[in-house]
């Protein structure tokens, strides 16, 4: 941002107000007020019995230090982290090579908008349709296994939703798939956004693509992959649909896909456990608020990397470009 | 590595070089294509298939009770198809347009004023951008139930309004493509700041909200968990739910054939408002990147 | 950055602050086991007492409703009688003029329940009446053994209306004060189903009788099941397949007095079996409803048989034995797949699975038509032979289906078998005394948390120890 903007805002206060009213009025009314009642929960022993809603007790911290002693709920932060970072690592890498291709002015990919809607494609069905079709592939019948039984001759399937470590990659896969393009679009944004002087300038220097990528693009995009990085997190965080679909509700193999909000909802729509809930939902806020400290860094890293831009350009105009 | 150093080999070299990456740029794509339009393709040979035959196992071949499949699922009267695409649209539509224009609203309340809590609210929107949808959806289920407020598309549509993420695009949007400049001059020349959001910024955030505008309207069109709580009469059911409510049929009427079918038929509209928009999505981010 | 985390805090104060707030606004309510018939603060308005209100979770009974109850006036609804179905998306009238509106809504994540337990609370002080609605065995205690279901005999369904019913479809919906509180139209007695031409190769017979004594308690069953793998069969399909036949058979219920859950000897014979099942390839380490096991069903299964109830025999597993789906041309007869190439025998213990229960809504303001319509609609002879012979389904009529199994009934699909008889003979052995509010979540915990010894992903402890953790999960109140 051009640093001039800053100062030359208009003194028309009252407008900035009225302007942002509506969004914190809905806010408030439609999100905040539940959200109190289930920071309050979290303080009670509240549990609905059937058809009984059991009476109320204050219990104070009870919900939070209950749920660090059983520490369940580390290794459900565990296991999320972990699918998520299965799929998370082949995602970035394919979305940053697929931005780079796309925006390299030497490769002249052709047919680039087809590839560009296609890749995005998967993101528009639903999440528990593609669930439910992954399932169906991998079935101990499904296409997979015939594949599999044709290769090692063998006559018994394999049970992909039997293992831990097969089921947790179907899931990081269809996260990989549905959301890959996403992230590639946004990368290719960002790398659009590059002063092309630079590349210009990489490029009378005689620099190998991979050399202009890792020395020019790379530091360049860095806002943008951290924000990748951070929405991506915070979207791994609130895992659930898919292992949800995929194991049923259950977390199988003894609850290895379990995932934190998977484990949220268990204590909601199953056990009516609404103060231990309470007590998930909390810490899950707290996380996520830990990562938006990380989205405020990168905001503030904007700057660091801007600087370092503007500093390589001057490099360039004196010739001294090193690479 | 030496600058200025193109002799015939070296371009030879570079030549082959450009021709080798480009077949794998292109195998890579290729591939990346298959994987993208597999869940379509099983989707669609699915819908072509009976119930046994789905039961028998997956395979890449087309069935022959697609025309049974579809009359099965547009004849059944206690699942009304029409009404379902008339109320997804209806949900999507409305949260498509009320979100991006009430966030590019907000995005510019904090773009272009200067106010006291501007930094608050900023910081504030960007904490909530984070806050899962479950933390919050029992109270506001209980909320709505006792407002009466159940069976109703409003408490579907109204809380869009405040969108976090869509309003964080926007802001940063605007940081990149919208100067003050623009907004002075308006006011030069005389509109008042409403009129001046309304015809001169809006048309500079085209792009950005026909990007914010398919990813809401594809996210609301295939939300089932807000809506299965708020909606239980026929009339008002959403897509999601219908497709829910054909997957607990008891085993009289359970039939995979149908449930493929509905999420088949359920795509085409997100397909063809998704290929409308796709050049602004494309253009759009890239206008819409944050840059120096 | 400061900047932030100041407004995290800040966001945090005022969260607590509100949740205060909030917290002062709320009275804990009463609590109390207590059957007695919630009272009601208001009346229905002019316009619920006008409709009937139904809550259901599919629309199987909807279709029984609209094909077999008298009063319904399918002119008004646009029904054809023909084809039995309706022919637009309007309501559903009785011929006294009165609406029936369905509130359908699905079983994904207990979604079923959570909305009819919201309306039944909230109908004390509602004008728009809950009057009718449906329920399952697994759960049926829930809402037997509360104030939200209303007395029969006190809608004038008497023990006469009801003396035909199977006893254990009387004593699942029996409340803590001995009273009935639900009726269903269906009795589900359960039998092996078992394929003939296995049986001939493996037993060197097929005749029901002589099967029958070949699989006639669990030691036979272990037998045969070593037989069956030698020649290359499976015994059973999944996991779960004999579950059942086991948890109708405990000696105990799930839950005791104090609240403690209780696993039940039968349960870890049904552990064992299946694990010495799984190692010795005698299943296929399938589960229910799944498309493996649907296709074991099938013709080119190796599998020898199923437990199976009344329904699932005539409907689902005939329509997997086809090989030529009914939809593609395909004819229910013997030569299309295995038609024809089954037989049911009782197997080593009665049991039963499935069957959905009416239970009347406390507070209705339509309790007259109500009860007539569970009157007719299970416990009125004609209607329930009828309902058998058109949909082939076991109703829970004693006297009926008497009669059907003394007649000379002969299923193709099961090679001419009367499996009626089968059924008449072996439903007044089921017993169901031992049930609890609590069943299906823990026998949903329980198999799922075992499968995991079955894969070879747990010890037999560490499955009990996940068995418990997702029963506690569901259920918080109970303790190990």
């Amino acid at each position: 941002m051009a640093s001039s903007n800053k100062h030359k805002s208009i003194s028309y206060a009252k407008w900035g107000y009225i302007f942002i009213l509506p969004f914190f009025i809905v806010y408030a009314a439609f999100q905040l007020y539940p959200m109190f009642s289930t920071i309050r929960d979290s303080f009670y022993e509240k549990i609905t019995e059937g058809l009984l809603d059991l009476p109320e007790r204050f219990v104070g911290l009870e919900n939070y230090s209950k749920l660090f002693e059983e520490g369940d709920i580390f290794s459900y932060f565990g296991n999320t982290f972990i699918i998520w970072i299965i799929g998370f690592i082949p995602q970035i890498f394919i979305s940053l090579l697929l931005a780079a291709w796309f925006t390299d002015i030497r490769l002249k990919i052709k047919a680039q908008g087809f590839f560009k809607v296609v890749i995005y494609l998967p993101n528009i069905i639903m999440a528990a349709a593609v669930s439910m079709l992954f399932f169906a592939i991998f079935s101990d019948i499904g296409p997979i296994n015939e594949v599999y039984k044709n290769i090692t001759g063998s006559d018994e399937p394999y049970q992909f939703f039997a293992h831990i470590a097969s089921t947790r990659i179907i899931i990081a896969i269809i996260n990989f798939i549905m959301w890959y393009g996403n992230t590639t679009i946004l990368l290719m944004a960002a790398i659009m956004g590059v002063d092309p002087a630079l590349y210009e300038a990489a490029e009378i220097d005689g620099a190998s693509p991979s050399q202009t990528f890792w020395q020019i693009t790379i530091p360049s995009i860095r806002p943008i992959l951290i924000y990748v990085l951070v929405t991506s997190l915070i979207g791994g965080v609130q895992m659930y649909d898919i292992p949800q679909i995929i194991t049923n509700g259950t977390g199988s193999p003894v609850r290895s896909s379990m995932t934190v909000v998977m484990y949220l909802n268990n204590q909601i729509s199953v056990g009516k456990n609404y103060g231990k809930a309470g007590a998930i939902s909390v810490i899950l806020f707290i996380v996520a608020a830990v990562l938006s400290l990380l989205v405020a860094a990168f905001n503030s890293k904007d700057q660091i990397a801007e600087n370092r831009a503007a500093k390589l350009k001057k490099k360039k105009m004196k010739g001294a470009m090193k690479i | 590595m030496s600058a200025n150093t193109t002799d015939h080999v070296g371009e030879h070299t570079n030549k082959t070089k450009l021709l080798i990456r480009r077949i794998i740029a292109y195998v890579v794509l290729v591939l990346l294509t298959i994987i993208s339009l597999f869940p379509f393709v099983i989707m669609i040979i699915n819908s072509t298939r009976s119930h046994p035959e789905i039961q028998k196992g997956f395979k890449f071949v087309l069935g022959s009770s697609f025309g049974v499949n579809f009359k099965n699922v547009f004849r059944n009267t206690d699942l009304p198809l029409f009404y379902g695409l008339r109320n997804s649209l209806v949900v999507a539509g409305f949260c498509a347009l009320l979100s991006t224009y009430f966030s590019a609203l907000t995005a510019y309340g904090i773009h272009v004023y200067e106010f006291r809590l501007k930094k608050f609210a900023f910081a504030f929107i960007l904490v909530i951008m984070m806050v899962p949808a479950q933390v919050s959806a029992l109270g506001f289920y209980r909320m709505m139930f006792d407002l009466g407020l159940t069976n109703n598309l409003l408490p579907l549509i109204i809380p869009s309004i405040a969108a976090p993420a869509t309003f964080f695009f926007m802001k940063q949007y605007m940081d990149s493509s919208l100067p003050l400049e623009i907004v002075e001059a308006a006011r030069i020349d005389g509109c008042n700041e409403f009129r001046t959001f309304n015809s001169i910024v809006m048309p500079i955030m085209k792009p950005a909200m026909a990007v914010q505008g398919i990813f809401t309207f594809v996210a609301n069109w295939n939300n089932y968990f807000i809506p299965s709580l708020i909606i239980d009469k026929k009339e008002l059911k959403t897509l999601p739910i219908m497709v829910a409510t054909l997957r607990s049929a008891d085993f009289l009427k359970f039939d995979m054939g149908q449930v493929y079918m509905m999420i088949f038929i359920a795509i085409i509209p997100v397909v063809i408002v998704y290929l409308a928009l796709s050049k602004f999505i494309i253009r759009g981010i890239a206008l819409g990147s944050v840059k120096g | 950055m400061t900047k932030l985390k100041r407004v995290l805090c800040g966001t945090m104060c005022l969260a607590m602050a509100g949740s205060m707030l909030t917290a002062c606004g709320d009275d804990s309510s009463s609590s109390g086991t207590n059957v007695a018939e919630v009272p009601q603060k208001k009346e229905g308005n002019e316009e619920s007492k006008n409709t009937i209100k139904i809550y259901v979770w599919n629309q199987e009974f909807q279709g029984l409703f609209r094909r077999y109850y008298p009063e319904y006036d399918a002119v008004k609804s646009n029904y054809d009688t023909e084809k039995h179905e309706k022919k637009d998306t309007g309501d559903d009238f009785l011929k006294d003029g009165k609406k029936v509106v369905w509130v359908v809504n699905d079983n994904q994540g207990n979604n079923y329940q959570d909305k009819l337990d919201a309306a039944l609370k909230a109908q004390a002080d509602s004008e728009d009446k809950v009057d009718m609605f449906l329920i399952e065995a697994d759960y049926a205690l829930k809402y037997v053994n509360s104030g939200y279901t209303k007395d029969l005999s006190k809608i004038g369904i008497t023990d006469t209306d009801t003396a035909q019913m199977y006893d254990y479809t009387k004593q699942v919906a029996t409340s803590e004060d001995g009273t009935l509180r639900a009726v269903s139209w269906q009795a589900t007695p359960g039998l092996f189903a078992y394929r003939r031409d296995i049986a001939k190769d493996v037993l060197g017979t097929d005749d029901p009788a002589e099967v029958q004594a070949a699989l006639s308690d669990w030691t036979k069953f272990d037998e045969v099941a070593a037989k069956m793998n030698e020649k290359g069969y499976k015994m059973l399909s999944g996991f779960d397949d004999s579950y059942r036949v086991f948890s109708n058979n405990v000696s105990k219920p799930w839950v005791d007095e104090n609240k403690k859950i209780v696993v039940d000897d039968a349960l870890m014979q049904w552990v064992d079996q299946t694990k010495n099942y799984t190692d010795k390839g005698y299943n296929n380490k399938t589960s229910l409803w799944t498309d493996p096991w649907a296709a074991d069903q099938g013709p080119t299964g190796k599998v020898f048989g199923f437990f199976y109830s009344t329904w699932g025999i005539n409907f689902t597993l005939k329509k997997n034995s086809l090989e030529t789906p009914v939809d593609k041309g395909g004819e229910e007869k013997v030569g299309n797949g295995i038609y024809g190439q089954y037989a049911v025998c009782e197997g080593p213990a009665a049991y039963f699975w499935g069957g959905t229960w009416l239970c009347c809504a406390a507070g209705s303001d339509n309790e007259d038509t109500v009860a007539d319509i569970m009157k007719k609609m299970t416990c009125d002879k004609d209607i329930a032979t009828q309902i058998t012979k058109d949909t082939q389904d076991y109703t829970n009529n004693k006297e009926a289906m008497d009669a059907l199994a003394a007649s000379d009934y002969a299923s193709d699909f099961l090679g001419g078998q009367n499996h009626i008889a089968l059924f008449a003979s072996t439903a007044p052995n089921i017993k169901m005394d031992k049930t609890t509010a609590y069943d299906q979540g823990l026998n949903e915990a329980f198999q799922d948390a075992f499968k995991d010894y079955f894969n070879g992903n747990a010890t037999k402890d560490e499955a009990l120890e996940n068995f418990y953790k997702a029963a506690l999960e569901k259920y918080p109140t109970l303790s190990k």
